[in-house]
């Protein structure tokens, strides 16, 4: 890891102020994927802005119609949390099945969404949800947020404070992980809620994509059945040594029949 | 740069000064001369430099040594009794065979008495999954999820 000059950030305001004053600035959440980067020299900041000691960041509550999780909420607190089970079992489910304990223990919801990997679990959550991202600066819709392979709409200096969840009917979320790093292979959220039905596949793309075909059969019968006939083209879809683009295509169909069954309760 | 850092570190304040770049599992090893906790991959899969921070388990190698300011660590060292004898949780995993070579272990011990903290009571498939984690070269993972089983009970102080 090459050097860097540290600095802990005491509030949202002194963060912003900090990461704007370094040459070449980086947040740093839970460093579960940064620390690791910067051994690899992968990322080599001048300067690391650790959010950690922000209370303000850290936290859930529920609100009107919508869940709110600060940025340095740990997958183990979401996964823990009454409220996230009470009203979104399939998020609170999709947080304890990220890596494991030791990770889920450190690890962020605001790294994971800042960071976009292709196959990170909570991009599908919030797309399958129809989430917003809230920043210091303006409020993102997932939508809009997810841009391409580890690419936001983020912009220099811009910090991620929460994610606001709309309360769906019900949700699901299945995962074919990879043995090794349980990360996505295909990963698949669904949702039917007071805008619609969502279909959300993380691990397979280049990024994280809806699939409206699949949403429209849905839509019309929220179920398994109304899946069958709807075929995913394996032509933009990743293809590397654990998975070809045809057995993703496939997988999607096959993960997206089991989340709408979790999704029933079944 | 050299920054000041302040922790506990098995229940003693500990300062030091330290490059930023330091990792938590290289202050405790080098540093510290805490080499109980283990490095197995230094990529953060392995689960063989696991500690508690502020009661819960981490991988040490994953985290700079400043993520730990201010806060409690324990180690492997720090788990058992002063008089000597084990923590409930080794004494299982010597009395049931949950180690070979050993190198895993302290990693295995760590996760499971954090795990069992939150499920007193946990099946084999639960106990499977808790050490997603932490890998074994060695055992085949069968006598370690015993261990961690006959742990729990001990630790509840049922016979
Ligand atoms: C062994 C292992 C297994 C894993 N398995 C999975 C898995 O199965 N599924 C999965 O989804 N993930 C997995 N992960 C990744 C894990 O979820 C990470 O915690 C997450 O991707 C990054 O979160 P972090 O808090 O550690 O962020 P960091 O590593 O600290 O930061 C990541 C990036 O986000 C930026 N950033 C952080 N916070 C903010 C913010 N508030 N605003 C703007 N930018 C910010 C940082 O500058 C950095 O570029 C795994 C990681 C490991 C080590
Ligand atoms: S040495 Fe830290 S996980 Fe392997
Ligand atoms: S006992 Fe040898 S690695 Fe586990």
């Amino acid at each position: 890891m090459y050097t860097f000059t540290y600095h802990k950030a005491s509030s949202l305001a002194d963060a912003a102020t900090k990461l704007g004053a370094a040459a070449d600035g980086k947040l740093l959440a839970g460093g579960q994927t940064l620390i690791a980067a910067m051994k690899l020299r992968l990322a080599a900041p001048s300067d690391l802005v650790d959010l950690g000691a922000i209370a303000e960041l850290r936290g859930i509550k529920v609100d009107g119609g919508n869940l709110v999780i600060g940025a340095m909420t740990t997958h183990a607190a979401v996964a823990a949390s009454a409220d996230v089970r009470g009203k979104i079992p399939a998020l609170a489910h999709l947080a304890e099945g990220i890596g494991d304990r030791m990770v889920r223990n450190v690890g962020t919801l605001g790294g994971s969404v800042a960071n976009n990997d292709p196959a990170a679990d909570y991009p599908a959550a919030l797309v399958g949800l129809g989430a917003t991202v809230i920043t210091q600066k303006r409020r993102i819709a997932a939508d809009d947020f997810f841009r391409g392979m580890y690419e936001t709409a983020l912009e220099a200096g811009e910090i991620i404070t929460g994610v606001s969840f709309p309360i769906p009917k019900r949700a699901g979320y299945v995962k074919f992980p990879n043995p090794a790093s349980r990360y996505a292979i295909v990963g698949v959220f669904v949702s039917e809620g007071s805008t619609g039905v969502r279909v959300a596949v993380t691990g397979a793309g280049p990024s994280v994509f809806r699939v409206p075909s699949m949403e429209k059969a849905l839509s019309a019968s929220f179920s398994a059945e109304a899946l069958k006939s709807v075929a995913v083209d394996a032509s933009a879809l990743n293809g590397d040594m654990h998975a070809s683009a045809e057995y993703r295509a496939h997988l999607v169909s096959v993960i997206a029949r089991r989340a709408v069954e979790q999704a029933l309760g079944r | 740069m050299a920054v000041s850092l302040s922790l506990t570190v098995n229940g003693k304040p500990v300062t030091a000064s330290v490059e930023a770049r330091t990792l938590l599992v290289d202050f405790l090893r080098e540093h510290l001369n805490l080499t109980g906790t283990h490095v197995g991959c230094d990529t953060a899969q392995c689960g063989a430099c696991t500690v508690h921070l502020d009661g819960k388990a981490v991988k040490a190698c994953n985290l700079l040594a400043l993520q730990a300011q201010g806060s409690k660590v324990v180690t492997i060292e720090g788990v058992s009794p002063a008089d000597g004898t084990l923590h409930p949780m080794q004494a299982a995993f010597r009395e049931h065979h949950g180690l070979q070579c050993g190198f895993c272990t302290p990693g295995m011990v760590m996760s499971a008495i954090d795990f069992v903290g939150v499920n007193a009571v946990p099946t084999e498939t639960q106990v499977r999954e808790a050490l997603d984690g932490n890998l074994c070269r060695c055992t085949g993972y069968h006598n370690i999820v015993q261990s961690v089983i006959a742990g729990a009970k001990a630790m509840r102080g049922t016979p």
